[in-house]
């Protein structure tokens, strides 16, 4: 039972894995290739082996499809959009941008016509990437299964790529806005000269390589705790729902359901704080304030 | 927990979709909200101009009521006026006729006692004259004596 449970949980946290092994690998079957062949994993070992230069086929269409069905119901409700007495579809998408614009402006006081529309998709989409985490941990697996698929992790925001991904995007816009407003030489002034700072020339330039060190953490302590914050939440909580379906049948619904009402909690506050503290780093890199 | 391609291809979705949301999503319905906002606003500036219209209209409506009433209460002493005036002139016509008739009468009154009184005369001169025949037995000659007549014709 305990090597049958493990093999369950690490089957549930494998990603579905395309990419190339190399040549003379064996795989997991026992057969060996004669050329490098571009495959799916079948193993979580051969898809260790892939390395960098491989993709996760389910993170990546989940969360594309997730994404592609977020902007096709906000599009058909901004096709419609009218000034009028809106319909009810209307009514949900301008409470979303409301509610989104109105964070936006609270934090950001300059003017950027990005911000708004990111922070909206950020919220939107790493909502929907974590509501897949309520649907019951086999049931989309099990479907997979069925029609051929091992592996299948649908929710993508438990893979730490998928969260990477969209905390590297913003650590980008944090460091393009920081140029782009600062300057090059001002940028690099506020990541020297800050926090400790002399009147003394020579204790400036001593300081410099000490608040280099401090600011540069901090800096890319942003996109690593962004995408760790959220990735740690949604694996944590996908874990448990597979550990408590590892229980009997009957003693199942006692915990979990009292965990995905709970997790209703989670997986909205998670893509409210991505979406606020891009906001806020985005700002942040905004502000010429030293 | 492998790290690999996956992480570019997020980014670059998430690219893209930002880009979509930024184009064809967050404009128009920022742009419908605006509207409204905008046009409810109008309605409110509408409604208080509304309001304040009617108010110059119930105080405008009050004041022609007044000066209609007012002119009304002349017309009516007016009309009395007149309606007096009439009544006064008809009064008058009334008796002037009234008078005129007695007048009348009385000239045809006067006329007639005139008529009878002539006539009486020249009966009372023919009864003289008869009387005087009987007395004196002859004829009097009419022509003769008639200046002594009309004499007596007219004492009477």
């Amino acid at each position: 039972m305990a090597g049958s449970a493990s093999e369950y949980i690490q089957h549930h946290l494998q990603n579905l894995t395309y990419g190339q092994l190399p040549a003379g690998y064996e795989r997991a079957d026992g057969t060996v290739l004669q050329d490098a062949t571009w495959t799916l994993a079948q193993t979580g070992a051969e898809a260790g082996d892939m390395g960098f230069w491989a993709i996760h086929v389910d993170s990546m269409g989940w969360a594309i499809g997730l994404g592609i069905l977020f902007l096709f119901l906000f599009r058909m409700a901004a096709k419609r959009a009218t000034s009028g007495i809106p319909g009810g579809l209307q009514n949900f998408v301008e409470v979303m941008i409301e509610f989104v614009d109105t964070s936006v402006k609270e934090t950001f006081h300059g003017k950027n016509k990005v911000i708004a529309p990111l922070a909206l998709t950020i919220f939107c989409w790493v909502f929907l990437m974590n509501l897949m985490d309520l649907v019951p941990v086999d049931f989309l697996p099990q479907l997979f299964h069925m029609a051929g698929l091992d592996y299948m992790k649908v929710v993508p925001t438990t893979d730490v790529n998928v969260t990477l991904g969209m905390s590297l995007s913003v650590f980008a816009l944090i460091i393009y806005y920081s140029l782009k407003v600062k300057g090059v030489g001002g940028f690099m002034g506020e990541l020297t000269l800050h926090p400790f700072s002399s009147d003394n020339l020579f204790l400036k330039i001593l300081l410099i390589p000490v608040n280099f060190l401090l600011e540069g953490v901090s800096l890319i302590a942003k996109p690593i705790s962004l995408a760790l914050r959220l990735f740690g939440n949604l694996y944590a909580g996908e874990l448990i729902f597979i550990l408590i379906a590892l229980l009997p049948l009957w003693a199942q619904w006692t915990l979990s359901v009292p965990w995905a009402i709970f997790h209703i909690l989670v997986i909205t506050l998670q893509a409210f704080i991505f979406m606020m503290l891009t906001i806020v780093y985005l700002s942040m890199a905004h502000e010429d304030s030293h | 927990m492998n790290i690999n391609l996956t992480i570019i291809g997020q980014a670059i979705a998430f690219f893209i979709f930002v880009v979509f949301c930024m184009k064809y999503v967050w404009p128009p319905i920022m742009a419908a909200l605006q509207e409204r906002q905008k046009k409810i606003a109008d309605g409110l500036a509408a409604s208080d101009r509304a309001a304040r219209d009617l108010e110059l209209a119930q105080e405008k409506s009050a004041q022609e009521l007044r000066e209609a009433k007012q002119q009304a209460a002349t017309l009516i002493e007016q009309a009395n006026k007149r309606a007096a005036q009439i009544v006064e002139a008809s009064k008058d016509d009334a008796r002037k006729e009234g008078e005129k008739l007695i007048e009348q009468a009385k000239a045809e009154i006067e006329q007639e006692r005139n008529q009878a009184r002539d006539a009486l005369r020249a009966e009372i001169a023919a009864i003289a004259i008869a009387g005087a025949e009987k007395i004196l037995e002859t004829s009097v000659d009419a022509s003769k004596h008639s200046e002594m007549l009309d004499k007596l014709a007219a004492e009477l």
